[in-house]
């Protein structure tokens, strides 16, 4: 019978799947960063347990790290401490750390695949939702919490009931203008956002197919916006290019063998999923978030909704109550919206590629009068590749802020927020209430959108973009 | 883990949707290193209005929801975050078990690794739970986890599912590490071909 993708790499491993139970799955790469994994070391000591496999766990400091000068004392000492526990645990454990004033640190979900931790056909866990974003590589990673920190950081294992399996086909291309982020906005948009729960997700068709790797990894990233376990997408020569030569990654010999052994990783033609869910790539517009969940978007060429047109009741009171909390007033044109702030950055969108994107657009232009705008690397590393591009030079001189690599005003831990009120372009993956600081307001969109809107002061179409190459 | 027994108490509604753990505890409060103290913070940005006080406009500042141990929730509660902050949380706040027409997959876990009860009911059962917590003062209902229903104190009654694994943790509040690391052959077994990939 042929096999889906989720099912091989599940199958391969299953240390014990009774009839009826969930399995034990034996987990090959464990992420630790510091927000979720303190209780989970407290609990092993309480017990007086020890990690299993400390060779097979990475961990980074990204959520609370401060992004503007390192030198300086570290003004929240509650985060500092969160951060000398994550170093103590991971010395007193004998886990690799790479911690604040590393040049491998960054945002976990960027450094793992960078160095070449991340591989295919591989079981990839970590204590955040993002996790998904590592099925990029054809792997099936998910998030967990920190009391399965702790069981995997005791066994090695997850014990976890077969989730069922979804394919999301993308048929047809993006069209200029658009891309990963909009795509992913408007699926989001049309499933809901508890519209895959329960499954892990294969995304396919020729606008997968053709995205790189950093594209097809915020492909998944997002995943879990609409509520999937995991997202994946088959290893290709394009995933075998990505990986080849980075640290982690086998060589020579080795590495061929290792591709042949990927390649038959990919889901088998024939293959059923549970549910499948078809889009059309062509009639994607470069998307923007108006409400509190991932959801609620709408074309730039769009307007705020009226919740008066919804047929569902509870998704009217559902948008009338996220029009408040955005003050926003239904039929005002997207394009209408004015800015405070932009957060380019974030595990979603804070990788070279992005930066790169976010740049051309920058490039000869600068940010309006009264727009604070930030670009922050995704990891150490990132920051390094585009400080060698000169990509900081051209947000610098355009008048973005060029910070320090980690989650910053993704998710506000730091000292990265908005005020209360502030409207924020911003692409990263969640615009909750209160998420980038509280009473803020976040519309998520696309790396080249968010850099336009800077430069603009409001939402513009990005496929009208002048583009200043000089 | 404590074991779940049957439990009879007060019902509150949260008569929304897609109630995310940014909202059951908002990002400031985790950086704790404790399992405890996130009581007080459950749901802080609506609870708490600019000066600190109690937002009276919060449903569950509203003196005759004191005291409730079982919260009746809109569908895809728990989404977003992984956090775990969320269930303690929430455990903290009183409740012991939810009920909705859907939770998100992580939070679901979450739950049950801290002896709560997520219970999916139907949209119309939680319709109908919701609009009785929202009339009557003193609403209560008892949760009976080996039978697997929710009767309300005017007898009113629905039956869940729950995987089966689940309940009997839930009902012996099993140690799921310690049953793991019982199979310590089988993981070593398993280890034994299965190389580390770098
Ligand atoms: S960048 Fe944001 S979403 Fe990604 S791991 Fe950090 S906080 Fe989570």
């Amino acid at each position: 019978m042929p096999k889906t993708m989720f099912r091989k790499i599940w199958d391969s491993h299953v240390v014990e799947e009774p009839e009826g139970r969930p399995a034990l799955l034996f987990i090959d790469l464990h992420l630790v960063h510091e927000v979720t994994s303190a209780q989970a070391f407290e609990g092993l000591r309480l017990a007086g347990r020890k990690v299993r496999r400390p060779d097979l766990t990475i961990a980074t400091a990204d959520h609370n790290v401060p992004t503007s000068d390192r030198h300086l004392p570290f003004a929240d000492k509650i985060a500092k401490q969160q951060l000398d526990v994550l170093d103590k645990n991971t010395a007193d454990f004998g886990i690799r750390l790479y911690d604040m004033n590393s040049p491998d640190q960054g945002i976990v979900h960027v450094i793992g695949p960078e160095q070449g931790y991340t591989q295919p056909g591989m079981t990839i866990v970590c204590g955040d939702s993002h996790t998904a974003t590592h099925g990029a590589f054809g792997s099936l990673a998910f998030g967990i919490g920190t009391s399965e920190v702790e069981h995997v950081l005791a066994s090695q294992c997850v014990v976890q009931a077969r989730p069922k399996t979804m394919e999301i086909h993308v048929d047809g291309d993006l069209p200029a203008g658009t891309g990963p982020k909009d795509l992913m906005l408007h699926i989001i948009s049309q499933m809901g956002v508890a519209g895959a729960t329960g499954h892990a997700v294969e995304f396919t068709g020729p606008a997968i197919e053709n995205m790189s790797m950093e594209g097809r990894m915020t492909v998944c990233n997002m995943t879990i916006e609409g509520g999937g376990r995991a997202g994946m997408i088959r290893p290709d020569d394009t995933t075998f290019a990505y990986v080849e030569g980075r640290r982690h990654v086998p060589k020579g010999a080795d590495f061929d063998r290792a591709v042949e052994e990927w390649k038959l990783v990919a889901s088998d033609d024939g293959a059923e999923f549970d549910t499948r869910i078809v889009i059309n790539a062509e009639e994607i517009e470069p998307t923007v978030t108006w409400g509190t969940n991932p959801g609620q978007g709408v074309g730039i060429t769009g307007s705020v909704p009226d919740p008066g047109d919804y047929e569902d009741p509870a998704q009217a009171e559902n948008a009338a109550r996220a029009l408040e909390y955005m003050d926003l007033r239904p039929g005002t044109a997207i394009q209408d919206l004015k800015l405070d702030r932009v957060f380019i950055g974030s595990c979603t969108n804070g990788r070279l590629e992005d930066l790169r994107a976010a740049a051309a657009v920058a490039k000869g232009h600068r940010v309006a009068d009264g727009v604070r705008a930030m670009v922050v690397p995704g990891s150490a590393a990132v920051k390094i590749l585009a400080e060698k591009e000169g990509l900081d030079k051209i947000f610098k001189d355009a008048n973005f802020e060029w910070r320090e690599a980690g989650c910053s005003m993704c998710l506000g831990m730091n000292p990265d927020i908005l005020s209360p009120g502030e409207r924020c372009a911003s692409t990263s993956n969640r615009n909750f209430e209160g998420r980038q600081g509280k009473g803020g307001r976040t519309h998520l969109v696309s790396p080249e959108m968010a850099t336009a809107a800077a430069v603009a002061g409001h939402f513009v179409d990005i496929r009208d973009w002048e583009y200043r190459d000089q | 883990m404590q074991p779940f027994e049957k439990m009879t108490g007060l019902v509150a509604p949260m008569d929304r949707a897609n109630v995310d753990t940014d909202q059951i505890i908002p990002k400031q409060f985790l950086k704790r290193i404790e399992r405890t103290g996130f009581g007080e913070f459950a749901f802080f940005d609506w609870r708490y209005l600019e000066d600190g006080a109690p937002n009276p406009q919060f449903v569950l500042n509203e003196e005759r929801y004191q005291g409730a141990s079982i919260l009746v929730a809109g569908p895809n509660f728990g989404s977003g975050s992984s956090r775990e902050h969320a269930p303690w949380a929430l455990g903290e706040f009183g409740f012991k078990a939810l009920i909705a027409p859907s939770f998100a997959d992580i939070f679901t876990g979450n739950c049950f690794q801290n002896g709560m009860l997520p219970i999916v009911l139907t949209q119309d059962e939680v319709d109908t739970m919701m609009g009785k917590a929202l009339q009557r003062t003193g609403y209560s209902a008892t949760v009976d986890l080996e039978a697997q229903t929710v009767t309300d104190d005017g007898g009113w009654s629905a039956s869940f599912e729950i995987d089966p694994f689940r309940k009997e943790s839930l009902l012996k509040g099993l140690d799921e590490i310690g049953q793991t690391l019982k199979k310590e052959d089988l993981i070593a077994a398993f280890e034994a071909t299965h190389p580390a990939r770098w």
